[in-house]
């Protein structure tokens, strides 16, 4: 199988064996990372734009490691650096940037839809690195290669995911893409949290946080957005750890060897104890080192690395 | 000088419904006839109307002209000359333009472009509170002398029921209607699409019914309080339906209007972020669509109009959630509406009462077809068939999402007081 997809803009357009493809080619990048000298010539020539219109952290340096292991060249513009401060549309910006040549553009994007818009436009690959409320294609993806490399496979799995679902990309990307790939996913939150017609992705939405999490293999938690909290979705961080947050007396609800997730940056106390969270079951460390192994293979397969491999 | 109208279908509900000749003299209905019974002077102009139907002008009571303010999205001549093209005679133009539209001073302007426009007649609505800023009432008095036709903050409800109180009070007084923007800005909550599946899957925030229904039973209750007219505007939801049924049965002195989209479209229907299917309220679910639709059949549903709101490319070629809210419709309404009939949820007569009656009973006009009134009669070519090409629009925008859809029916000629506005190639 060839991978064919110019960009990655979300886990709906995905299909079962896309998914397999591209965490089977991160499986074969992440020992790159294992090794002394951290570079393979893969993608020598090849340009990536890192256009992140929001603050960033972790995603921002995993996608740049990632390119630069690849030995592709880089460049960043951020949003106060880009001429959006300046008036320019993101279209024109987007236009401006594939005038360049770049081969791939990483893109986060505080509007849903942005990376959508700007693949629509431009003929580099585009990869989507969040995009408002929408997706986080990436992300789910590490999600599920951590998850596969800890359990050994997906299908049958139950994962359950407690936290803010109604302003989580990483929410609806992974709930898309595990249920895709066959396992069963179950939501928890206080209805403020919950958006409309969630089910309709695949998940089932359960009442209580204890019933969510009994006999789940995975467990992941979601960030609770402080900055939110004057948004009328919880009243205060401490009723709302004491309903949803994750200890290690609900974690024993969970099966013996329940895996706990967060995409982070955590919050220590509220959505997550720090008993929890350091504990041997967590993986929350090995989430961000398969995430570069990840994104790795997601420039190899849009930067035309699978074409090279067939031909060299 | 005269016009014949020759074997046209005529439908004037409630009065006329049958193949007639009608005669134009002077600007002004002369006389309507069985077929051949009118012998044409000399320099009468004749007009072989056969296979067209003849229906008193289509009024649209919401649009937007853009004038003064926003020139680059619409002018008064153009926004007219678009509305002449899609059949209808006159159009009510919403005062939030820029300056907005809370004096005489700009109502005059307004009514004054719309004259030298030459294509439909234009009635001005007033904003209900000064700068539309909710506050304290604008000039209502001044401007009805001045010629509007209605008050309405729209697109910005009014909050404050103690100023919506007081404005019914006083238009009553005017005896002129409130158009009412019904929307709950708070639980609006800046979303940019219907809340539903569809807006949880694209993560956008969405909308819900209630942000509009809410408002429009606060205001139904404050009808009931002040006995003034109340019309709602672009009723989307199916429990705002439900509202007005009620309030109707009641005997509260309401009446309200929807749009081609909200019969036609719904939040499904929605291309990934295309801007050109972003409106406010939003495209709702089938339930809303289907209920829209039974509005219409039992007459819950006064009227059609199309909230015209055209905006240039810039405001729309960007991020879905900052793009501007509105589509244009003025110039796809009448087939949208003929489909109405086509599939048999309503009768050919019913659309004129919506298009054409009931609007011009809102606006306090009489556009029967009457010897002596004002010649303002849309032809209707009801087996045109074609397909939706912006480009061949005479509004300035192209903001619409029935691009490429085929239709059927459509204007073949408008005239506004026995002058042929526009006609169709």
């Amino acid at each position: 199988m060839r991978f064919t997809k110019k960009d990655i803009l979300d886990i709906q357009s995905l299909s079962k064996d896309e998914i397999s493809m591209i965490l089977d080619t991160a499986v074969g990048m992440k020992e790159i990372s294992e090794r002394p000298v951290k570079k393979v010539p893969t993608l020598r020539g090849k340009t990536i734009v890192m256009f992140f219109q929001e603050p960033s952290t972790r995603t921002k340096l995993s996608f740049e490691l990632a390119a630069k292991r690849l030995s592709a060249d880089t460049v960043s513009i951020s949003k106060s650096t880009s001429s959006i401060v300046k008036g320019e549309t993101l279209i024109d910006t987007a236009k401006n940037l594939e005038a360049m040549r770049p081969d791939v553009i990483v893109m986060r994007h505080s509007s849903s839809g942005a990376a959508y818009q700007v693949s629509k436009r431009v003929g580099c690959s585009v990869i989507n690195a969040g995009d408002g409320t929408h997706a986080h294609p990436s992300q789910a993806l590490l999600d599920m290669m951590s998850i596969r490399e800890a359990k050994g496979k997906l299908e049958g799995l139950k994962v359950s995911i407690i936290g803010d679902i109604s302003h989580s990309r990483v929410a609806r990307s992974d709930i898309i893409g595990l249920t895709r790939m066959g396992a069963r996913v179950s939501i928890c939150a206080p209805d403020t949290m919950i958006p409309v017609g969630i089910e309709n992705l695949g998940c089932r939405v359960e009442k209580t946080m204890e019933s969510c999490v009994t006999d789940a293999d995975v467990v992941m938690m979601l960030r609770i957005q402080k900055e939110r909290m004057g948004n009328l979705l919880f009243p205060t961080e401490r009723e709302y750890a004491g309903l949803y947050g994750l200890n290690n007396r609900r974690l024993g609800l969970a099966k013996d060897n329940v895996l706990v997730m967060h995409p982070g940056p955590m919050n220590r106390g509220v959505e997550i104890s720090s008993e929890v969270a350091d504990s041997g079951c967590s993986m929350i460390l090995d989430q961000v080192t398969n995430g570069v192994a990840l994104r790795m293979a997601l420039f190899y397969l849009v930067a035309g690395g699978s074409r090279h491999a067939d031909t060299d | 000088m005269q016009i014949l109208i020759k074997g046209a279908q005529v439908i004037d509900p409630g009065r006329i419904d049958g193949v007639k000749d009608i005669l134009i003299k002077d600007g002004k209905f002369a006389q309507i006839e069985e077929p051949d019974q009118i012998k044409p002077e000399s320099d009468t102009q004749v007009i072989d109307a056969e296979g067209l139907i003849a229906v008193p002008g289509l009024i649209d009571v919401h649009v937007h002209l853009r004038e003064p303010g926003h020139e680059y999205k619409e002018t008064i001549e153009s926004g007219l000359k678009a509305a002449a093209a899609g059949g209808f005679t006159a159009v009510c133009c919403m005062p939030n333009t820029k300056p907005v539209n809370d004096n005489a001073q700009v109502t005059s302007f307004i009514i004054e472009q719309g004259r030298k426009a030459c294509a439909a007649r234009v009635y001005p609505a007033g904003a209900i509170s000064v700068g539309s800023s909710g506050t304290a009432l604008a000039e209502i008095g001044d401007m009805k002398q001045a010629g509007i036709k209605a008050v309405t903050d729209d697109g910005l409800p009014v909050s404050s029921s103690q100023l919506m109180r007081r404005a019914m009070e006083y238009c009553k007084t005017m005896d002129i209607p409130i158009l009412v923007h019904a929307e709950d800005k708070d639980l609006a909550n800046n979303g940019s699409m219907n809340e539903g599946p569809k807006a949880t899957a694209l993560g956008l925030r969405g909308i819900p019914n209630a942000s509009e229904s809410v408002m429009v039973c606060r205001d139904i209750a404050m009808a009931e309080l002040t006995g003034a007219r109340v019309h709602f505007c672009h009723m989307s939801t199916a429990q705002s339906i439900d509202a007005i049924r009620q309030a109707k049965r009641k005997g509260i002195p309401v009446t309200c209007e929807t749009a081609p989209h909200y019969f036609t479209l719904t939040d499904e229907d929605i291309p990934p972020y295309d801007t050109n299917f972003k409106m406010n309220p939003p495209l709702r679910s089938e339930i809303d669509r289907q209920a829209i639709i039974e509005g219409l059949k039992d007459g819950t549903i006064d009227m059609i109009a199309t909230d015209h709101a055209p905006h240039n490319i810039d405001e729309k070629d960007v991020e879905f959630d900052r793009a501007a809210f509105g589509i244009i419709g003025l110039e796809t309404a009448l087939p949208l509406a003929l489909e109405l009939v086509g599939r048999g949820h309503i009768t050919m007569e019913e659309l004129v009462e919506k298009m054409a009656k009931a609007p011009a009973e809102l606006m306090g006009i009489n556009n029967d077809l009457v010897s002596g009134n004002p010649a303002d009669l849309t032809l209707i070519d009801p087996d045109y068939e074609f397909i939706v090409d912006p480009d061949t629009f005479i509004s300035k925008s192209r903001n619409t999402p029935f691009a490429g859809r085929q239709v059927k029916g459509r204007a073949a000629m408008t005239f506004g007081n026995g002058i042929r506005v526009y006609e169709a190639k």
